[in-house]
C-alpha cells in the first residue's frame, strides 16, 4: 500500500484540534508550551466548550496564548491570572474560567493571589508550567530553579545560602480545603502527553461541576533557558526536575470516594 | 492477520527542526532533512521510513508545533 | 420608596447606589475609611435579590485585578479604598486604561504620604487626576461634596465609564466617606442581562457564543506603529471627554472680587468662608470643579477675569493649585492654603488665610 492510499480523509486519526490557530507559534523549538496549547485546545473542543471557555493569559512566553487557542482570552497583569479568573468565573458562572501560568507568574511574583485563589475554592481550572526557569526575559532564576542550576541570574548554579531553595508550591496548594484537584503531569513523552490532557479534561470539568480549585502542574523543559537541545532537555528533566518536582496526582477529592 | 499500516504528514512551514518527533517514534520512521530547510530556516522532519509507519501517532502527541497529521489503515 | 429620604454615611451610599445602580459586582479591601463600602454591602447581601457579586479580596492589588477582570466580560464592577491601598492599585488602573474598559474606583482619601493618617486628605488630587500608573492615560474623575453626590456619582460614573471605555474615579476624603447627611438614593435598576452586555460591549469576554470571532483583552502590543496607534486612540477619547464632560459649580462667580476655587469637602468649607466674608463686605465667589479630570480650565479662566486674586484652599500641600494657575495662565495671582495630617481648616481660618494673602499682603 503506498502513502497516497493512506493518506486520505476517511484514515486520519491524529490532527491539529481546529481551536489551535493557524498562527505559527513564536515559541523555541522543542518548547512544552506548544504541546500543552495543543492539549488545551483539544480539551476544550472535546467537551464542546468552544462557545464558554474564558481564557486568563499570564506574563510570561505564554503570554501571546491568547493568539494561538481561538477562545476568547483576557492578558493578566504579571502574577494576578487567578484574581482575574476569580472574578471571571463569579460573574459568569456558567463559563470555562481557567489560566494558564508560567511558574513565575504563578509562584513568584503571583504567589499571593495564586493561594488565596486556590484557598477560596474558586471554580477555575488553573495550568501550571513549571520549567524551573524565566523563560521570556531569557532565562533567569525562578523560585522553582534547582539548587545547582545555572542560569543568568545565578551563573554558578543556584545556592540555598544565597537565593534560597527551590519552591514546590503545588504541595502546599493541595493541602488548601480550596483545591479539588492537583497534579502533576509532563509532556514529554507520548503516554505523559495523554495523561496531561485526561487531568486537564478532569481539571476542568471540576470547574464546570463546581468542585474548587484544581491545578494541573505540568514540569516542563526550556531548552533554550537550560542551554540544551530539546531532546536532552527532557533527559535532564527526566534526571533533575522529577526528583524535585515528582509527576502524580498530589491531591484528587473524587479518589477518597 | 491484520496489518497496520500507518503514514504522517508534516506542515512543513510549521515544523521547526526540534527533533523531538523524530525521538518519540518508536519506529525510526521520521528524521530531520539533513539539507532542505523551510522558509524559516529549519531543518523540517519528514519520513525517512515510510513503509515503517505504524500510525500510533506518538510524534504528532509530542509535536509542540502541531504540525503532524496521523493516517492509519488496518488491512485486511 | 421613590425619594424616600435616609440618613446614611458617605460610604455607606457608595454602597447602596452600586446596589440600586444594577452592578454587577464589587471587589475590594477593608482600609479605613472606606471599609463601610464593603461592610454595608455584606449587610445588604445584594447577591440574593440583584445576584450583584461581592467578595473581599487578599488585597488591594487583587481586587483591581478583580476589576480589571469584571471589565473586560463587559460588567459594571467596582472597588474602594483609601489612599495606601489606591497606590497599590496603580497598575490595575494603567492596564485597564490601556485594556480601554470601564471600571469604577473609588478613593476615599486618608493622610500620606506612607501610611500616615487615617483622617481626610486631598493629597491623591495627582495620582488620580495626573494618572499615578505608568504611561500616558487618564482615569475621569468624579469629586463630590455630599452624601448626595456619593449617591449620585456612582452612577454618572459607571455611565461615563461605559461610554467612553474608560476607567472613572471617585475622589473624595475621609470627611464626607464617615459623615451622615441625608441622602435620596437611586431607583433600583435591573441588572443588564448576557444578551444586553453582548449587544452593549462586543468586545466584551463572555465565550464565542454562536462562535463569533474571538474577543481578546490585552495591554500588549509590541508592535511600535501599532502602540503608537493605540495611545493615539487613547489620546483622542480623552480630547473628547475634555470636550464633554468638564463638570463645575459656579456660585457668585460674577458678582466678587476673589475668587475661591476648591474641590470636596474644602468647596463646603469654602461655602461657609463666603458667608463669613460677605458679612465683612468681602466678595468672595467659587468655582467647585465636579470633574477634576477633565479640569474646568475654561470655566476657571472665565470666572477669574477681572478678578483681584484666586484663592486655592486643599487639604494637601498644594497640588489642584497646579492646574489653577495653568487655567489662569498666572495673569492674577493665584494664592494657596492647606492643612494636611488629617487636619480640616475651619472657615474662619480660610477667610483669614485668604485675607492674609490676598488682600492685606
Amino acid at each position: 500500500m503506498e502513502n497516497n492510499d493512506i493518506i486520505r480523509p476517511e484514515n486520519l486519526v491524529y490532527k491539529r484540534p481546529a481551536l489551535l490557530s493557524e498562527n505559527h507559534m513564536h515559541y523555541c523549538p522543542g518548547c512544552s508550551h506548544g504541546v500543552v496549547h495543543k492539549l488545551v485546545a483539544e480539551v476544550i473542543e472535546e467537551m464542546g466548550l468552544a462557545e464558554s471557555a474564558i481564557g486568563v493569559a499570564p506574563v510570561g512566553c505564554a503570554v501571546f496564548a491568547y493568539n494561538y487557542i481561538d477562545i476568547d482570552w483576557m492578558e493578566a497583569a504579571h502574577g494576578r491570572a487567578t484574581a482575574m479568573a476569580t472574578a471571571a468565573k463569579r460573574l459568569q458562572p456558567d463559563k470555562l474560567v481557567f489560566t494558564y501560568q508560567g511558574d513565575g507568574d504563578f509562584s513568584a511574583i503571583g504567589t499571593c493571589e495564586s493561594i488565596h485563589s486556590c484557598n477560596r475554592g474558586e471554580n477555575i481550572a488553573i495550568i501550571f508550567i513549571n520549567n524551573a526557569i524565566y523563560g521570556m526575559t531569557g532565562g533567569q532564576m525562578a523560585p522553582t530553579t534547582l539548587l545547582g542550576q545555572k542560569t543568568a541570574t545565578c551563573p554558578y548554579g543556584r545556592r540555598a545560602d544565597l537565593n534560597g531553595y527551590p519552591l514546590a508550591i503545588t504541595p502546599l496548594l493541595a493541602q488548601l480545603d480550596g483545591t479539588c484537584y492537583v497534579t502533576r503531569q509532563s509532556v514529554h513523552k507520548p503516554a505523559n502527553v495523554r495523561k496531561a490532557k485526561a487531568a486537564i479534561k478532569k481539571a476542568f470539568q471540576n470547574s464546570l461541576d463546581g468542585k474548587g480549585t484544581s491545578v494541573v502542574e505540568i514540569v516542563a523543559t526550556c531548552n533554550t533557558g537550560w542551554k540544551l537541545t530539546p531532546e536532552k532537555a527532557n533527559l535532564w528533566m527526566e534526571e533533575n526536575m522529577f526528583a524535585k518536582y515528582p509527576l502524580g496526582d498530589l491531591k484528587d477529592v473524587d479518589a477518597k470516594k | 492477520m491484520a496489518k497496520i499500516k500507518g503514514a504522517v504528514t508534516v506542515e512543513t512551514e510549521r515544523c521547526k527542526g526540534c527533533n523531538l518527533c523524530v525521538v518519540a517514534c518508536p519506529c525510526q520512521v521520521l528524521d530531520l532533512q539533513k539539507k532542505e530547510v523551510n522558509n524559516r530556516g529549519y531543518h523540517f522532519a519528514y519520513m525517512a521510513q515510510p513503509d515503517k509507519c505504524i500510525g500510533c501517532a506518538s510524534c504528532a502527541l509530542v509535536c509542540p508545533d502541531g504540525c503532524v497529521e496521523v493516517y492509519k489503515v488496518v488491512e485486511k | 420608596m421613590k425619594d424616600q429620604v435616609t440618613l446614611m454615611k458617605g460610604n455607606e451610599a457608595l454602597a447602596m447606589a452600586m446596589i440600586r445602580y444594577g452592578a454587577d459586582g464589587y471587589f475590594g479591601y477593608p482600609i479605613t475609611p472606606q471599609s463601610e463600602v464593603l461592610e454595608k454591602l455584606e449587610e445588604e447581601m445584594p447577591w440574593d435579590t440583584t445576584g450583584m457579586v461581592v467578595l473581599q479580596a487578599e488585597s488591594e492589588v487583587s481586587a483591581i485585578n478583580m476589576v480589571y477582570a469584571g471589565a473586560c466580560c463587559g460588567k459594571a464592577v467596582c472597588t474602594s479604598t483609601s489612599s495606601p491601598g489606591f497606590s497599590l492599585m496603580q497598575e490595575g488602573m494603567s492596564y485597564m486604561s490601556a485594556s480601554e474598559v470601564p471600571a469604577l474606583v473609588i478613593n476615599v482619601m486618608r493622610g500620606g504620604p506612607g501610611l500616615g493618617t487615617i483622617h481626610p486628605s486631598q493629597a491623591d488630587y495627582f495620582q488620580a487626576c495626573k494618572g499615578g500608573g505608568h504611561g500616558d492615560y487618564h482615569p475621569i474623575v468624579l469629586a463630590p461634596s455630599s452624601v448626595q453626590e456619593m449617591a449620585d456619582f456612582v452612577g454618572l460614573a459607571w455611565d461615563l465609564a461605559f461610554k467612553y471605555r474608560c476607567v472613572s474615579m471617585i475622589l473624595v476624603d475621609g470627611l464626607i466617606g464617615q459623615m451622615m447627611e441625608k441622602v435620596v438614593l437611586p431607583e433600583q435598576k435591573p441588572r443588564r442581562t448576557e444578551d444586553q452586555i453582548r449587544e452593549q460591549c462586543p468586545w466584551a469576554i463572555n465565550g464565542r457564543k454562536g462562535m463569533r470571532p474571538k474577543n481578546i483583552i490585552t495591554s500588549l502590543e509590541l508592535d511600535d506603529d501599532k502602540m503608537e496607534a493605540n495611545n493615539e486612540r487613547f489620546q483622542a477619547t480623552y480630547r473628547e471627554i475634555e470636550k464633554n464632560e468638564v463638570r463645575c459649580e459656579l456660585v457668585n462667580t460674577d458678582d466678587c472680587d476673589y475668587l475661591m476655587v476648591a474641590f470636596g469637602s474644602m468647596a463646603r468649607i469654602g461655602m461657609k468662608t463666603m458667608e463669613l466674608a460677605a458679612e465683612e463686605g468681602i466678595k468672595i465667589g467659587l468655582v467647585r470643579p465636579i470633574t477634576l479630570w477633565p479640569f474646568p480650565t475654561k470655566e476657571i479662566a472665565e470666572a477669574a477675569k477681572g478678578k483681584k486674586g484666586v484663592f486655592v484652599p486643599e487639604l494637601s500641600c498644594g497640588q489642584m493649585i497646579e492646574d489653577v494657575k495653568l487655567a489662569v495662565e498666572c495673569k492674577l495671582p493665584v494664592e494657596f492654603y492647606g492643612r494636611t495630617g488629617g487636619n480640616v481648616p475651619s472657615p474662619e481660618e480660610l477667610l483669614d488665610a485668604l485675607k492674609n494673602k490676598l488682600i492685606n499682603k
